[in-house]
């Protein structure tokens, strides 16, 4: 539908599968799509957009928040360059609504994925945002047949799921300070407590600029499947979620510069509204309890002990 | 991931974790495997004649990879070099019921007792006793 003005996309190799798959599937279809590299801190600046953007440009995905490393980008600024220069702008709230404040207006986003609140929305419900006026953004119809929704999704509408998600937002934003500041506040005194407890260890992301509750952290010398077999009552991920039925180290981690040996290495922890105090002090007695008994175990860290730099030795791989 | 339960128990209860003396001149030593791609194993052997009286190993991998060389390192002991070396990957899949995507983890195993007794036999040189 934007064709006619242009074929070019702008996004991120930090973004979310959701988006990068369909980069892919855009470009088979004779898109280009500039992949912007992110910071060491996993993060987009407005420089790297600005440079990026070229008179075809139609469009710029970037993310609110990243899902796995919890870093923000600059989206405001980003929204108002896109809209000094005519270009619609997509982000993905997924992560960040009901933890960081969001304004599509203030923002200046065209297009948005807001899912809703992760721990108060019904399970399954998610919504899109499509600017409606400055600009109006055009979307082809994902389904044909009575024109609900715009015409944009066709089909009886579901009331409930609607209401729910309407309250979790509702909940979300009024109660937002507090959430976040109760996010952070566990998240701060868990990252405490581990770097006192553990030694090799290495935070992902931006400390400054990240999602509350976020916490992601590579344990050096024990691999991430291992240890979340190790704390079997922690709910956790190694990388994100959404793609741990896959064996390959995050793709966000490997876009920030993070050696795939730390990536293996790494888990996301999370904090939210309903985290109590005291499960934050069990979590850590889990997860310093299964890195040593990890690290007794492992190779690398007895090598690592004895003084050896690992590396600096040739592996044999091909596995 | 669903493991089976021997793997479990081999993550839990993993047999024969340490180290010997990589400079003994009865210690065979194999390093397999590499750290970006997610698994290490340290295998070792103690060698009388040419029967392994002992084996130890360390592994930086999944649960997989640990129960593999656990368990190596259980089937190795009171074999002799030849019997150890005919050990194959499918026997460890078998027995840990591994699924299809951790398959590479028996391998390393393999190559890693392979590794441990080659790394023996060049300590020893060409002359080394072996059973043909």
């Amino acid at each position: 539908m934007y064709a006619e003005k242009g074929k070019h996309v702008i996004t991120s190799l930090a973004e979310h599968k959701a988006v990068l798959d369909t980069c892919k599937h855009l470009e088979k279809q004779g898109l280009e799509v500039t992949y912007l590299e992110p910071t060491k801190a996993g993060g987009i600046t407005l420089e790297m957009v600005r440079a990026a953007l070229r008179p075809d440009t139609i469009l710029v995905a970037l993310m609110w928040a990243n899902n796995e490393v919890g870093t923000l980008n600059p989206v405001r600024e980003i929204g108002a360059l896109c809209h000094e220069k005519g270009v619609l702008f997509f982000s993905d709230a997924t992560q960040a609504v009901g933890k960081v404040p969001v304004d599509v207006e203030a923002d200046h986003v065209d297009l948005s994925v807001p899912v809703g609140p992760q721990d108060l929305r019904p399970q399954g419900r998610r919504l899109l945002y499509v600017r409606r006026k400055n600009p109006r953004v055009r979307l082809v119809a994902q389904m044909d047949g009575g024109g609900h929704e715009r015409g944009m999704r066709s089909g009886t509408l579901n009331v409930p799921g609607i209401v729910g998600l309407g309250k979790a937002c509702e909940l979300a934003r009024t109660e937002l300070e507090q959430d976040a500041a109760h996010a952070s506040e566990l998240r701060d005194w868990f990252e405490g407590r581990i770097f006192a407890e553990l030694d090799h260890v290495a935070l992902n992301g931006d400390r400054e600029h990240r999602l509350p509750g976020n916490s992601n952290l590579s344990f050096s010398y024990v691999e991430g499947e291992s240890l979340i077999m190790g704390f079997k009552d922690l709910a956790v991920s190694s990388g994100s979620a959404c793609t741990s039925a896959s064996l390959e180290p995050s793709h966000v981690l490997r876009s920030m510069g993070v050696g795939d040996e730390l990536a293996h290495s790494s888990i996301r922890f999370g904090f939210g509204r309903f985290t109590k105090r005291e499960e934050i002090d069990f979590a850590v007695e889990q997860v310093v309890k299964a890195v040593r008994r990890l690290r007794e175990l492992s190779p690398l860290y007895e090598m690592v002990k004895e003084g050896i730099d690992i590396s600096k030795i040739q592996w044999q791989s091909g596995h | 991931m669903a493991y089976s339960d021997k793997v479990i128990d081999h993550y839990n209860n993993p047999r024969n974790v340490g180290s010997f003396d990589k400079t003994k001149s009865n210690v065979g030593t194999g390093v397999v495997g590499a750290p970006e791609c997610g698994d290490v194993m340290k295998l070792q052997i103690e060698v009388e004649g040419d029967r392994i009286v002992d084996a130890k190993f360390k592994t930086f991998g999944c649960g997989s990879a640990i129960a593999s060389s656990s368990l190596a390192t259980e089937w190795i002991k009171g074999k002799t070099l030849d019997e150890a070396l005919s050990i194959q990957n499918t026997q460890i899949v078998e027995e840990l019921s591994l699924p299809p995507v951790k398959i590479h983890c028996s391998v390393l195993a393999e190559d890693a007792i392979k590794a441990a007794i080659h790394d023996y036999k060049t300590k020893h040189g060409p002359g080394v006793r072996r059973q043909t």
